[in-house]
């Protein structure tokens, strides 16, 4: 009797959650559709369609809330206007020009997208974030619950989104499958240069495909306001994550290839997430964080790890792929030697002018900035690694950072155990951690690896963080002591500037070590040809559990010394995975190739900000997020790092005032074999 | 609506006069990344011109008709369509010039059907008609293709699929018609069968610009020869002289001995 009624709550519950899920996985669907539409046409995997979602929904919530525009105007502005004219200016402005780069230098666009368009649309339009938030759909009264046959509750709001989507799943449908841009698209998808062939301007039909698809990210956008706002948030583009997250994976189920498995797909996460936030019992803290935001994340990253398809490579149909001359590696080529000796010399007058101001003259704030510099720089090696030398992508490095941070807080904390102790015990469990990791992510490359980093970046963020074990409880604090060793004491800044230096010393000649190793030249060889590191097995098996490990080490022992340095682990403003980001793309574009990339760019993410955006420029921090993004997109023309073009250029200037005579130019036949001369 | 400004120059250039070559090369250069394939290449096709350019395998001639049909950018040198700089158009202009190109091997859209890869070229109008006239026509040249319609073109046989590559480029009446390696890999009875093809078309005024490896059937089309080697051109003249001009021995004829 009891057991009957038990489960019959149980059914009702379980069919409630479903009705649930499916306006929330209309939203999915939509966001993951959008991703397969712009992959597909244009190689690109826009990770900034969060951003556009929530550029349209901030426009609608403006437009409407507060300035009291009639619903019907206020959608058709942010969504039939604003997403498409988006979507437009950035294909225009930016990824029609970069089709020859690869995917994951777009990934790298993206991302920076990703950081700069919110915060330029509130620049734009004075969007005041401090506003609560009211939560308004675009059906009037849209709150009104009805009940489905008599008992499970539905809003408007939620018929309204399920609706909407279903139509436009079926008007993208009709579309692709009778009209002629339906036709044209198809075409590019398969091959541009044929379609140029046959008469067409294959960058129209991207454009089209571009607007379409920031259309749907747009309507996305909008018809989940009510959902994001019922979670009691203010209307920020960081609400939009875990929807693109959760897009992301509908979009994996497909490969990124098929829009009606990213159709379903979103669906069936829509109804996932509710069931399971519905019946995942409420007693254990991981599975009630997988209630939460976390989920996402989870199913993100077993889906790219388990899902068969995506191993699967997907064969170029391309008829005239032959066409497009071999990629160009993701750094440039080796520099000439004058250009080592120039760097060399440059660097030894740097540093020999900064270490004597620092000594001699600078005040607190300014060592303490420098040592900043060069414990990022220290973090940013791990980067130089993973990304210089192995060639891929990990947005995870701030998940090992923020593990060498802790490790170095709860030896300190629990056994009293010296910090430099917990710093390398640290650096042991991140390696550990690090080679663990790279076991499921052992055949992914290119944007499958970033995207199952961000996850598990993500669910560390989300989930582990909030263990005593891990990120400290709240009664002791997150202090850590600065160090002690050998009996001298690092408590002083500018004793503690010169260890990190010394530690910065052995990282960068561990890094030069590693490079120039037997896996160090492996990893040379397979950079950036996918193809390569499948076929060869073994030899990247053994590299990349050792790229992954080093590289964690190096991101603990640095972040190990964060925390020492700032006497606390500052979590939030240190090792957010969003934070990660930025210091992937400071990294790729200030130079990832070098030892002395990793170090410009430690310099440059903490030196720059102070010096010229807050006291030269006085800049809104709003700005600075844009310049990034800006300085994103310049990765695109300058795949060899901003300061390595810089200097390549500054050094050909020396050597024409020096020698005066013009420099040879970096000879462009030299792989070339056929001159007309040569006769077999 | 993609159309609108190729057809607006096209208009405004007017009636072309018959002195202007309808596609001229001059001193172009071309490279993929850092290799070097072309050298100061100038060559010319005027008005109902045919003509064969021929060179052993790796030579440059692939290359020579991208460059001709806008696929590949030159990094030196200009290219002319009935006059008018081309150098830096994109491949859609070349065709709306009337400047096709057949690509090497199976250069069809694999996912497509027949019908859509046909419907696909023909861009001038949507009136249903018209464009049931244009694919009428198509298949009338190649009755192969005309009862699979519906298939898939991936999995059409490799003639088929050569067959459907050039009937794509034939549904608009192009000046000039460049062709890549038609033969190749086809038997004997359908490489006669296309060939037979090109010379209808070459009756109707179209220019040819026929590349191969094997100098046969091509020797025999062409009026006049342009012989390719290690990305220059190294001899030009009459078909009837190519032959003896440069001695036999220069091509790979063995499959192919016609002339
Ligand atoms: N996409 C490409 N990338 C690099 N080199 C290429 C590419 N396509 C052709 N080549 C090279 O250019 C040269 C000329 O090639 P091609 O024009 O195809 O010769 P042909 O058609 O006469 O056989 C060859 O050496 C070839 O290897
Ligand atoms: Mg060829």
């Amino acid at each position: 009797m009891t057991t009957s009624v038990l489960a019959a709550g149980v059914l009702e519950e379980t069919i409630r959650a479903f009705f649930q899920g499916l306006p929330i996985g209309a939203g999915f669907a939509l966001v993951a559709m959008s991703f397969v539409l712009t992959y597909k046409t244009s190689g690109v995997f826009n990770l900034a369609f969060g951003a556009q979602a929530f550029i349209s929904a901030a426009a609608y919530f403006e437009l409407h809330t507060r300035r009291d525009w009639p619903i019907w105007s206020a959608v058709l502005v942010a969504v039939l206007l604003v997403a498409p004219v988006l979507g437009l200016l950035l294909e225009r402005l930016i990824f029609r020009h970069v089709h020859a780069v690869s995917a994951v230098a777009k990934l790298v666009i993206s991302l920076g997208l990703m950081v700069a368009l919110p915060e330029l649309f509130k620049l734009a339009v004075d969007y005041n974030r401090e506003q609560p938030f009211g939560a308004v759909g675009i059906i009037p009264d849209g709150t009104a619950v009805y009940r489905l046959f008599g008992r499970y509750p539905v809003t408007r709001d939620e018929i309204a989104a399920f609706a909407i989507m279903v139509a436009a799943a079926l008007a993208l449908a009709a579309l692709f499958r009778y009209s002629r841009l339906g036709l044209r698209i198809r075409a590019v998808v398969q091959s541009p240069r044929m379609t140029e062939l046959n008469g067409v301007n294959a960058d129209w039909v991207s454009s089209g495909s571009w607007m379409l698809s920031s259309l749907f990210a747009g309507l996305a956008g909008v018809l989940l306001v009510p959902t994001t706002s019922s979670l009691g948030t203010v209307l920020e583009p960081r609400g939009y994550f875990p929807i693109v997250i959760a897009a992301l994976a509908a979009a994996a189920l497909g490969r990124l290839v098929s829009l009606p498995a990213a159709m379903f797909g979103g669906l069936l996460l829509g109804v996932v997430t509710t069931e399971l936030r519905t019946h995942l019992p409420r007693d254990n803290v991981i599975l009630n964080e997988l209630r939460g935001s976390a989920l996402p994340y989870v199913m993100l990253f077993a889906i790219i790890v388990f899902w068969p398809a995506i191993r699967r490579q997907i064969a170029g149909s391309d008829p005239l792929l032959g066409v497009a001359p071999p990629p160009p590696a993701l750094a440039a080529a080796n520099r000439s030697r004058g250009m080592t000796v120039y760097t060399r010399i440059m660097a030894l007058a740097f540093f020999t002018a900064v270490g004597i101001w620092t000594f001699g003259y600078a005040n607190n704030f300014w060592i303490s900035r420098i040592t900043h510099s060069v414990i990022f720089s220290i973090i940013f090696l791990s980067i130089v690694v993973f990304t210089g030398l192995g060639g891929q992508i990990a947005l995870c490095q701030v998940t090992f950072a923020a593990i060498g941070a802790f490790t170095a807080m709860q030896f300190a904390q629990r056994w009293d155990v010296s910090v430099i102790v917990g710093m390398l015990a640290g650096a042991a469990i991140a390696a550990a951690v690090g080679a663990a990791l790279s076991v499921p992510v052992m055949r992914l490359g290119g944007i499958w690896l970033a995207i199952a980093t961000l996850a598990f970046a993500l669910f560390f963020h989300d989930v582990l963080v909030k263990y005593g074990w891990v990120g400290g409880s709240l009664f002791h604090g997150r202090g850590v002591p600065r160090p002690q060793l050998f009996g001298v004491d690092f408590s002083s800044h500018k004793n503690f500037l010169v260890l990190c230096v010394a530690v910065l010393v052995v990282v960068g000649v561990l890094v030069i070590l590693v490079r120039e190793s037997s896996t160090g030249m492996a990893l040379r060889a397979l950079r950036g040809s996918e193809t390569a590191a499948e076929s060869i097995g073994v030899v990247s098996w053994r590299s990349r559990v050792i790229v992954f490990s080093v590289s964690a080490a190096i991101a603990a022992i640095g972040g190990g010394l964060l925390a020492m340095e700032e006497k606390q682990v500052s979590y939030e403003a240190n090792y957010d995975p969003q934070i990660g980001l930025f210091w992937l793309v400071v990294v790729v574009v200030l130079g990832a190739r070098t030892v002395e990339g990793g170090i410009q760019a430690g310099v440059a993410f903490v030196i720059f900000p102070v010096l010229v955006l807050e006291r030269w420029l006085h800049l809104d921090g709003a700005w600075r997020f844009v310049l990034f993004g800006f300085a994103a997109i310049s990765f695109a023309r300058h795949p060899e790092g901003l300061l390595e073009h810089g200097k390549r250029r500054s050094q050909a200037a020396m050597q024409r005032l020096f020698t005066r005579r013009p420099p040879v130019a970096a000879a462009a036949g030299a792989g070339g074999a056929a001159g007309p001369g040569d006769e077999p | 609506m993609t159309d609108a400004p190729a057809t607006a120059a096209a208009e405004i250039a007017g009636p072309v006069p018959l002195s202007l070559p309808v596609l001229e090369l001059r001193r172009v250069n071309a490279a993929y990344g850092p290799f070097r394939a072309l050298f100061d290449v100038s060559l010319s096709v005027g008005e109902g011109e045919t003509v064969a350019l021929l060179g052993r395998n790796g030579a440059g001639k692939t290359t020579v008709a991208r460059v001709a049909s806008g696929l590949v950018e030159p990094t030196e040198g200009e290219v002319m369509v009935d006059g008018n700089d081309f150098t830096k158009a994109r491949a859609h202009r070349y065709a709306k010039a009337g400047v096709v190109h057949v690509p090497e091997g199976r250069a069809v859209f694999p996912d497509f059907s027949v019908e859509e890869n046909l419907t696909l070229a023909f861009s001038r109008t949507r009136d249903r008609a018209e464009v049931r006239e244009a694919l009428g026509r198509a298949f009338e040249l190649f009755p192969p293709i005309a009862h699979r319609r519906r298939q898939i073109a991936g999995t059409l046989s490799g003639g088929e699929q050569r067959m459907l590559a050039m009937a794509r480029v034939l549904v608009e009446t192009p000046r000039l018609l460049i062709a890549d390696e038609l033969s190749l890999g086809l038997a004997p009875i359908v490489t006669d069968e296309v060939y037979a093809v090109l010379t209808r078309i070459r009756a109707a005024g179209t220019a040819l610009l026929i590349v191969e490896q094997h100098i046969g059937h091509a020797l025999a089309l062409c009026d006049r020869a342009i012989l390719l080697d290690h990305g220059a051109i190294t001899w030009q003249g009459p078909s009837d002289e190519a032959a003896r001009a440069v001695g036999a021995s220069l091509f790979d004829t063995s499959g192919d001995s016609k002339s």
